[in-house]
């Protein structure tokens, strides 16, 4: 188990840089800006340390699975706050956000989210030393949520 | 409300622990018509609180962009027993709340 630690974490690293390019060239769009601010309150996010996991192919719009692991230690001292998820071209971007308390042991939730059009998944984490992190991972759906009934 | 909980009954000091909640609801997002072409309002559980023996552990604020039936997994350490209280609420006030009780050895 001690050894499964660092080679996690490095595993976490290594997918969140293969991450960061995607992320950081979109990071001029002004609409995206505009809302991973609403999501921090000001400050941009940094790319890095967040993976979002999510099958590269989803059958089923209304219901995709959705990973996020966080690289912390989840210490009393260094951890993660919040995590908030994003999916820009939906009817409404924010999806969720999620509190975790000090008992939470690992950064990392998992859940099922609606997609409505092929799109970048994002998460943002806000860390307890107030800095902000983001990844995110692009998800094509071949059946949208929000079109017909369901 | 049908919620199902999952919460190990027992682990050792210290363990982390996978918490797993899925509540039966439509999570209805206000954007579908219904068979008249009427607008189905949205109604979604916005708020969903954890806590062990009262204190806040984990809390979603949710939105359309979640699933119907949600469905939702964290982790926690086991540092002492007590008792975990789910609570959540939707958009028409309709509350529900389940309960589950770690020993820890």
């Amino acid at each position: 188990m001690m050894l499964m630690i660092p080679r996690r974490r490095f595993l976490l690293a290594c997918t969140a840089l293969a991450a960061a390019p995607l992320i950081s060239r979109a990071q001029g769009d002004p609409r995206r800006q505009a809302l991973l601010r609403e999501i921090t309150g000001g400050p941009l996010p940094s790319a890095g340390r967040v993976l979002v996991d999510t099958p590269p192919l989803a059958d089923n719009g209304h219901s995709v699975p959705l990973r996020v692991v966080i690289d912390s230690p989840m210490t009393a001292a260094e951890r993660v706050r919040r995590i908030t998820i994003l999916a820009e071209r939906n009817p409404r971007p924010i999806v969720a956000s999620y509190v975790l308390g000090p008992l939470c042991a690992r950064a990392e939730i998992s859940t099922r989210i609606r997609l409505a059009d092929i799109q970048e998944v994002i998460a943002v984490a806000e860390f307890s030393d107030g800095s902000w992190w983001m990844g995110g991972t692009r998800v094509i759906v071949t059946e949208l949520a929000c079109l017909e009934d369901g | 409300m049908l919620a199902r909980i999952q919460v190990p009954a027992q682990a050792k000091r210290g363990e982390i622990i996978t918490i797993r909640i899925a509540i039966q609801h439509p999570m209805e997002t206000g954007y579908r018509p219904d068979h008249f072409g009427r607008r189905i309002p949205r109604n979604v559980i916005h708020t969903l609180v954890v806590r062990f023996a009262g204190a806040e552990v984990f809390r979603a604020d949710m939105g359309s962009g979640v699933s119907a039936n949600p469905f939702l997994q964290f982790h926690v350490r086991a540092e002492a027993g007590g008792e975990f209280t789910f609570d959540w609420v939707d958009d028409t006030g309709a509350k529900g709340s389940e309960r589950a009780t770690l020993n820890v050895v």
